[in-house]
């Protein structure tokens, strides 16, 4: 068995611990830090449930080992509200009714925050390619797609 | 599902990730990871080291030089995507990043690993073949390149060793009056081609098609390079009876297994289909216009 030590930040906050070498980035989250926002949907690189943002691109979490992450920023969807408010793109999804179940929920607003970093003013086509990695089996999209033009315009105001 | 325990290195030289695996033959590369790690969860594979060149930051780059276009093997596919460069040169190249799998893993997968895994369905192999590309490959005895067509030998084997470890691609730098299109199908976002045609020509200056380069994706058990597509386009014009003679050949060309995706019969017709696709959006882009 292979133990590595890894340093990273994680939603602004330094953390460290001692990980196997195939501790899948997503165990280490949920099980480890404890932040369960993270879910495991498919397991199989598919569905984009387990989004998080990794050195600031959003990654499929289940198919990162933790110890990749050793000396980098991770934000998780814990890491969205500020100061106890909601981050615009939460508002979004409360707002435009953007989910049914919840589960897809936590790594389509991760992917819906990196895209709108790199294209803050999106077409709604721009937003259904930047979130073709996300699987969403409730609401057909439409709502959700409703949910990050809210955040972006709220963003850009 | 968890995979079997490993060891685990990430090297901060490419000589010492080449000595890794010199010492160790159970040894893998892990670069994207988006092929390996998942079979590793499947316990399809079961390495007993990871060397994770993930840290080896000098292999990711795309720049023009002494007439190629060298791409850094660990340059993501979303790198390739927002390259000004590639996206005005390139089409061929941009158009093949733009489809394989989804955005997020783009984010992490790298074009060294689609061609050194080399999965028959994955999508850089037949683009590669159709630019014909070099592979430039280190190893404990320095560089050796290896042209594209002879680096497939067969499912997920490549002419690399062991201890060769994929640090280049190197694709020609297109001459004036050149055009490129990679055309797939697939049943969703992520999903592998059912098939799948990379086309590139070159245009002479009176119109006619002086070279051109066809590759198919996902219809055997390597990507094929239908030479014979190829060699009916040469000096012809590129009209539309053209266009569909090499695209017979090419159907002719393919291997295609009756599976999930479809029938063989459905799958020879795709290609020949999106062969005059490909090679239609080629000569369009050749000649100055097409989409994108």
């Amino acid at each position: 068995m292979s133990m590595h030590h890894i340093r990273l930040t994680v939603n602004g906050v330094p953390r460290e611990a001692d990980v196997e070498a195939r501790l899948l980035l997503v165990h280490f989250i949920r099980e480890d830090l404890n932040l369960t926002g993270t879910h495991i949907g498919c397991d199989t690189t598919s569905c984009g449930a387990c989004t998080v943002i990794l050195n600031g691109k959003p990654v499929k979490s289940c198919t990162v080992f933790a110890v990749q992450a050793d000396g980098g920023t991770l934000m998780t969807v814990e890491g969205l509200a500020q100061n106890g408010k909601l981050h615009p793109i939460q508002e979004g999804f409360w707002e435009k009714h953007g989910l049914q179940c919840g589960f897809c929920t936590p790594g389509m607003m991760m992917t819906a925050y990196a895209f709108l970093q790199k294209n803050p003013n999106p077409t709604e086509d721009d937003i259904r390619w930047a979130i073709s990695g996300n699987l969403c089996r409730c609401t057909g999209y439409v709502n959700i797609v409703k949910a990050i033009q809210y955040a972006a315009e709220k963003m850009r105001a | 599902m968890i995979p079997p325990a490993f060891d685990y290195v990430a090297p901060k030289t490419l000589a010492e990730a080449i000595a890794l695996l010199a010492q160790n033959p159970e040894a893998k590369v892990l670069a994207g990871g988006h092929s390996l790690i998942p079979l590793m969860k499947l316990r399809l594979a079961s390495p007993a080291l990871l060397v994770d060149i993930n840290r080896l930051s000098e292999l990711s780059y795309i720049r023009e030089e002494g007439g190629w276009l060298k791409i850094g093997a660990l340059t993501r596919e979303v790198d390739l995507d927002e390259s000004a460069l590639v996206q005005q040169k390139y089409p061929l190249l941009a158009d093949t990043t733009r489809v394989i799998a989804d955005p997020l893993v783009r984010n992490m997968a790298t074009v060294g690993g689609n061609l050194a895994h080399a999965d028959p369905a994955n999508d850089h192999p037949a683009t590669m073949l159709a630019y014909g590309a070099q592979i430039v490959a280190a190893g404990p005895q320095g560089e050796r390149v290896i042209p594209a067509e002879d680096f497939f030998l067969d499912a997920f084997q490549t002419a690399l060793t062991h201890e060769e470890i994929l640090t280049e691609i190197r694709i020609p730098a297109p001459r004036p009056g050149s055009g490129g299109a990679y055309m797939k199908v697939e049943r969703k976002v992520g999903d592998f081609a059912t098939a799948a045609v990379a086309a590139q020509i070159t245009l002479d200056a009176s119109g006619r098609i002086e070279s051109a380069g066809i590759g198919l994706t996902n219809v055997g058990l390597t990507p094929i390079k239908a030479t014979a597509a190829e060699a009916a386009l040469k000096g012809q014009p590129p009209d539309e009876a053209t266009l569909r003679r090499a695209a017979e050949l090419a159907a002719e060309a393919a291997q295609p297994i009756s599976d999930q995706r479809g029938s063989e019969e459905y799958k020879r017709s795709l290609v020949k289909t999106l062969t005059v696709r490909a090679l239609r959006q080629a000569i369009a882009r050749a000649q100055g216009g097409g989409s994108p």
